[in-house]
């Protein structure tokens, strides 16, 4: 199977927006995809249709099921974190593995008792006394625990503190992650997920407006800081942004080669954080 | 795998208080009180020295004939279901808010989205759910009820027993506690049939209302009774109004209070006619519990009650606020 998710045209009104407004994109076995945009692009509802909690129209197939007819059995092959607070406050730390346990079938407990030995989290406490920090533990714990082919992160790490955030990535690439396996996010905190991407989706209005590799991503945009002297000629091959550090121009450059934009000055791949900031100019306007 | 009694766990789990603890907590005070009750009386007893009737107790198995003592028999029954009805009546509220809840608290605090994470369909949850409102909480109530009669006879027996009574002839012998426990759980699957437009009512309500179910399982049913009242609705159906009030919305509020099917089924004659403890205990018997599944109407009701599960079913699948 060539692609864990397909979807072609995914469209979806609400009330008076287009939450989704023929979205298309396709994810690819074995890669860890950023799936991002501004609030209200449509991100999460994107998801929810991925994880067929939301009716929409246009075609999707996700491991080969539609998630509208399918859920069912799409569950046992699908795990998804919403966010922080999704946990059930009053449930406790056994009583959730033993639940997890007992309704799926691909579950592991012993991969969910070794990853919360690692962590502060007792067995008889209930997740309203756990920390923010430890309900996510927890909950990746639980869903490590489970041998899912897709995983779904929603915003999983928001209101961390970086500690609790850096383990997170950490542990969901050293002890989940392999290349059956594949993981879509969606963020805010753009620079932490950065290097363990292997793919791109930028998402604004409701559409995909970007969808590459990161290799890809690395051939096609060029930032180069250019000293003044070069300016001119610089601006003349159309820069899609342009910004001042030191008094230097910095412009990124969509598909223009690295050898010709040399001679202007150092050239460097941008981040993520400053391709999205440009791509999606004039959104908040 | 074993999905279905692992959700029954888990709403057990996290409604220990109401389906457990409730119902114990209300025989227990039922038992305290009767103590205390009996204490009370025997003080008075003692400090003015009245002497029941001027026979001692002991004398009351020879005094009494066999008519009598089946009577006592029978007065003893209803003291024993009497000291059960006192868990169903804690039932017939926690059932009713665990299930105008269960739908509802689950969205509010967005917990829906993890138990939807896992493979387990809507309606699998949503069973599981109306399982535990009328099978696993009315069990539990029945065996703490039973419970609390056995403990209310310990006490009588008890206070027999000091006032140089022999309790066996005078309270186990003549009483049939054990019918009175096989009519109270032979009566569960009636609840089953009788409490599920209650429960469907509820849980739709549940399932649907973006806030406040409580006031829209009580205000649409209330109101609409008023509208009915208001406009003499029931008159093109050659009924009188108060139909409306006793066969809609009580049915639709009230079902879920155990033993309800009596209040309901019953004209009110019935009660008039009753003047005896042996009347009282046929009420309260299984076979009559059983004969109200004989009317079509109960039936109508319980399928219209599955109508509703079925639509919180849907509701559950598509509703899109978390």
């Amino acid at each position: 199977m060539a692609s864990v998710v397909n979807a072609r045209n995914l469209r979806k009104r609400y009330k008076n927006t287009n939450a989704m407004d023929g979205v298309s994109f396709e994810l690819p076995v074995g890669r860890i995809v950023g799936l991002i945009g501004p609030n209200g692009a449509g991100k999460t509802t994107a998801l929810k249709a991925v994880l067929g909690l939301i009716q929409f129209e246009g075609e999707l197939s996700v491991l080969g099921l539609d998630p509208r007819t399918q859920r069912d059995a799409l569950m046992e092959q699908v795990c998804f974190i919403a966010d922080v607070a999704v946990l059930p406050r009053w449930i406790r730390v056994s009583q959730a593995i033993d639940f997890v346990e007992g309704v799926h079938p691909r579950f592991d407990r012993a991969k969910c008792e070794a990853a919360l030995a690692h962590t502060k989290i007792k067995r008889n406490s209930r997740v309203k006394e756990l920390s923010k920090g430890m309900i996510v533990q927890l909950h990746l714990a639980l869903v490590m625990a489970i041998d899912a082919k897709l995983l779904v992160l929603d915003e999983p790490t928001l209101g961390l503190d970086i500690v609790y955030r850096k383990q997170f990535y950490q542990n969901l690439l050293e002890q989940y992650f392999d290349d059956e396996k594949t993981i879509l996010i969606t963020t805010h905190q753009v620079e932490e997920i950065e290097h363990i991407l292997t793919d791109l989706l930028f998402i604004r209005d409701g559409k995909i407006s970007l969808s590459t590799s990161m290799d890809d991503m690395a051939e096609r945009f060029v930032e180069v800081m250019v000293s003044a002297e070069h300016a001119e000629a610089a601006r003349a091959l159309k820069p899609i942004d342009e910004r001042q550090v030191f008094g230097k121009a910095v412009m990124l450059f969509d598909g223009i080669p690295r050898a010709q934009l040399a001679g202007f000055g150092e050239t460097r791949t941008p981040g993520i954080a400053d391709l999205f900031v440009a791509s999606m100019k004039g959104t908040y306007a | 795998m074993k999905t279905f009694p692992t959700l029954l766990k888990r709403e057990f789990w996290e409604h220990k208080g109401g389906f457990f603890w409730a119902p114990i907590v209300a025989s227990s005070a039922f038992l305290i009180l009767s103590m205390m009750a009996v204490i009370t009386a025997e003080v008075i007893g003692k400090k003015s020295g009245v002497q029941i009737n001027g026979i001692h107790i002991n004398a009351l198995t020879d005094k009494l004939g066999p008519d009598a003592m089946s009577k006592l028999g029978m007065g003893l029954d209803v003291s024993f279901f009497m000291a059960a009805t006192w868990a169903y009546v804690t039932l017939a509220f926690v059932v009713f808010f665990y299930c105008l809840g269960c739908l509802f608290d689950e969205r509010k605090d967005r917990s829906v989205l993890f138990w939807k994470s896992l493979p387990v369909s809507d309606r699998d949850t949503v069973l599981a759910k109306v399982a535990s409102a009328i099978v696993v909480a009315p069990l539990i109530a029945t065996v703490v009820g039973v419970i609390a009669g056995f403990g209310f006879f310990v006490l009588i027996s008890a206070v027999v027993f000091f006032h140089g009574g022999n309790p066996l002839a005078l309270i186990w012998g003549p009483a049939n506690p054990l019918t009175v426990v096989f009519n109270l759980f032979a009566a569960l699957p009636v609840y089953v049939v009788w409490a599920l437009p209650t429960v469907g009512w509820l849980m739709l309500c549940s399932a649907w209302a973006k806030s406040k179910p409580f006031l829209w399982a009580l205000m649409i049913p209330v109101l609409s009774g008023i509208l009915v009242s208001w406009f003499d609705v029931m008159q093109l159906f050659s009924l009188k109004t108060g139909w409306f009030w006793s066969h809609v919305v009580a049915r639709l509020l009230g079902s879920a209070l155990p033993g309800a099917d009596i209040l309901f089924r019953g004209d009110m004659e019935m009660f008039e006619r009753m003047n005896g403890p042996e009347d009282m205990a046929s009420l309260f018997g299984a076979g009559h519990a059983w004969a109200g599944l004989a009317s079509v109407e109960v039936w109508l009701w319980a399928a219209a009650g599955a109508a509703m599960i079925v639509a919180a079913i849907r509701l559950r699948r598509w509703r899109d606020d978390a």
